[in-house]
């Protein structure tokens, strides 16, 4: 990022004042204090889906380390569960409802932003409004529709309603990006007689990508870390996204397999780890662009 | 004709509307209107509701566990929300200095709200575990406690833990918003402030957290609004128990319409949600609308 340059030469401009060890104490500190914190149960979900279950429920030997690793919960999960399974509706829910609401949320950010119909402020705030309202108390009459509309327990019940949360966070966070794109662009291509659909296509959304890019990864991982609707709207486990099938089918009465549990908690975790390292800078973007409005 | 109406702004741009609104009129609009509706009515599982008015309001205000969830989500939602802001902030500002590797650790910090919550709850139910927690076995070895603590079983334990957990996976939200409100703060201002003979406590009040207040309001507003909403974490960690010490509003109205079957006295408790969240919201506008004061105009 730029300002990150910016601050190199001039930021914390005072910093040369500071000793060392007042910097350390400080600084790095707390610093090392809060990654040990945040970043634990990632080690320890890691450690514990390695660990043989001999080791899991001994206190005798030391939790933090593993003496003899073991991938018996892994090949458990994945030939004796559904986790399989699990993974593709979550992959084919998260894309699916993702690139619908992505793309009606163009639709939609284009014509409030740009066509400025009649309306379009209030319809603007009736986004950012739909955007505050919380699936907690939307699941129960959502719950009565899609068992009505015959959806029930079929992924089509999530991939129509996740766009619900999708679409009004993506609008919001692309009415952004349209409006920081110059109107004189449009105006020329107006003139040389381009239509309303030519100039969104050509010169809008080659000029919105890395907008495009963050509503995209942010809405991704909001689906994929749904809960409460797939939680209510599906019951067979086929048809189970992965944090619920993880929640539900591995728990079996009172014995816990932790060392599954975490192995299924790690694997289901890592797809949006790794799609949010390569496209950080998006995701923050996205996140702090949807605050910063 | 087709192609005039194409050129008109506000025939095109309805039906650019179209596709999106479509969705949210029928997935989130008609399901509002139905659900408060669904509040005044004795619906069940697989029977459409009659009528009854403020029944199911007048039975939850005579509930005690309603009640008992009413103060669980009011206090998870204070005590997680200054938590969150404290640290959200102190890290905040550890992460604004002049640091190597700064945009790695800033990636790193965001990992427990990217994770999916429903996971690392688990995660955080293995570290709670009554007979196995390395929290337990630390402090044990350290000479610090002499039992295992018994994190989810024990009323007020479970209550702390449970905001433990939602406070851990918050922090990094709020800091990360708050750094990049940090960094739109010219550092010109702290050297004349310096100058000026500001104390770092003066810098930091006077300067830093004025210009923060605006982002700090939506910031806030938001994490309010996803921790008195909260469900997933405490389905997870406890299912509301024990004694539905932990029960928040959203966990007992899912409790009550889906397995227990009555849609009605679910959605009244959902319904009653609304007015606190309006709260929250009308809170953010008027503080935002504290911009002007800091641009020099008056209130």
């Amino acid at each position: 990022m730029g300002d990150d340059a910016a601050s190199a030469v001039h930021g914390e401009g005072m910093g040369y004042l500071e000793s060392l060890p007042r910097r350390a104490v400080t600084l790095y500190l707390p610093l090392a204090i809060f990654l040990f914190v945040l970043l634990f149960p990632f080690y320890w979900m890691a450690m514990t889906s390695i660990k043989p279950n001999a080791e899991l429920l001994s206190r005798e030997t030391n939790p933090f380390w593993v003496v003899a690793p073991t991938l018996e919960h892994f090949h458990h999960l994945i030939f004796e569960t559904d986790y399989p399974s699990w993974m593709w509706n979550t992959v084919v829910v998260s894309v699916v409802s993702t690139f619908t609401s992505l793309a009606a949320s163009v639709l939609a950010a284009y014509a409030i932003e740009r066509l400025r119909f009649r309306g379009s402020k209030q319809v603007g705030l009736a986004i950012f409004l739909a955007y505050l309202v919380p699936p907690s108390i939307l699941f129960i009459p959502l719950a009565a529709i899609v068992f009505k509309l015959g959806l029930f327990d079929t992924r089509w019940a999530l991939i129509l309603t996740y766009p619900t949360f999708l679409i009004p966070f993506c609008t919001w966070l692309l009415m952004g990006y349209f409006r920081s794109i110059p109107f004189e662009l449009e105006e020329c291509a107006l003139i040389d007689g381009a239509t309303r659909w030519q100039i969104l296509v050509k010169i809008v959304l080659p000029l919105a990508v890395p907008g495009l890019i963050s509503a995209g990864i942010f809405a991704f991982t909001l689906s994929w870390n749904e809960f409460i609707y797939a939680l209510t709207f599906v019951s067979s486990s086929e048809v189970k996204t992965v944090p619920i099938g993880v929640v539900t089918e591995l728990v079996e009465g009172d014995v816990y397999h932790w060392g599954p549990l975490m192995a299924g908690a790690l694997l289901g975790s890592i797809p949006v780890a790794v799609m949010y390292s390569f496209f950080v800078e998006y995701y923050v973007s996205g996140m702090t662009g949807a605050v910063k409005e | 004709m087709f192609t005039r109406l194409l050129d008109n702004r506000n025939f095109l741009g309805l039906l650019f509307m179209l596709p999106a609104a479509a969705l949210l009129l029928v997935f989130l609009t008609y399901p509002l209107a139905l659900g408060t509706w669904l509040g005044f009515t004795d619906a069940k599982i697989g029977r459409a509701g009659h009528w009854i008015g403020l029944g199911n309001f007048r039975y939850l205000v005579g509930d005690s566990v309603a009640r008992l969830a009413l103060f669980n989500t009011i206090f998870y939602t204070v005590v997680a929300s200054v938590a969150k802001f404290a640290l959200g902030l102190w890290l905040a500002l550890l992460l604004n200095r002049n640091l190597p590797f700064k945009s790695f650790f800033r990636a790193v910090v965001l990992l427990p709200f990217i994770v999916p919550t429903a996971l690392s709850a688990i995660a955080f139910w293995w570290i709670y575990d009554a007979q196995f927690s390395v929290v337990s076995w630390a402090l044990e070895r350290m000479g610090l406690i002499h039992t295992y603590i018994d994190f989810l079983g024990d009323p007020w334990n479970a209550r702390f833990s449970t905001i433990a957990a939602n406070v851990w996976r918050g922090v990094p939200f709020v800091a990360i918003c708050l750094l990049a409100g940090l960094q739109t703060i010219s550092p010109t201002l702290y050297e004349a402030a310096a100058l000026d003979g500001a104390t770092p406590w003066q810098r930091f009040r006077y300067v830093t957290l004025p210009l923060l207040t605006p982002i700090i309001a939506v910031v806030m507003t938001f994490s309010v609004l996803f921790t008195f909403t909260d469900f997933q974490l405490i389905y997870v960690l406890t299912r509301g128990g024990p004694l539905n010490a932990t029960h928040l509003m959203a966990t007992l109205s899912f409790q009550r319409a889906i397995p227990g079957g009555s849609l009605g006295e679910g959605a009244a408790l959902a319904t009653l949600m609304i007015p606190f969240l309006l709260a929250a919201i009308l809170f953010s506008y008027f503080g935002l609308q504290r911009r002007k004061w800091q641009q020099g105009g008056r209130d």
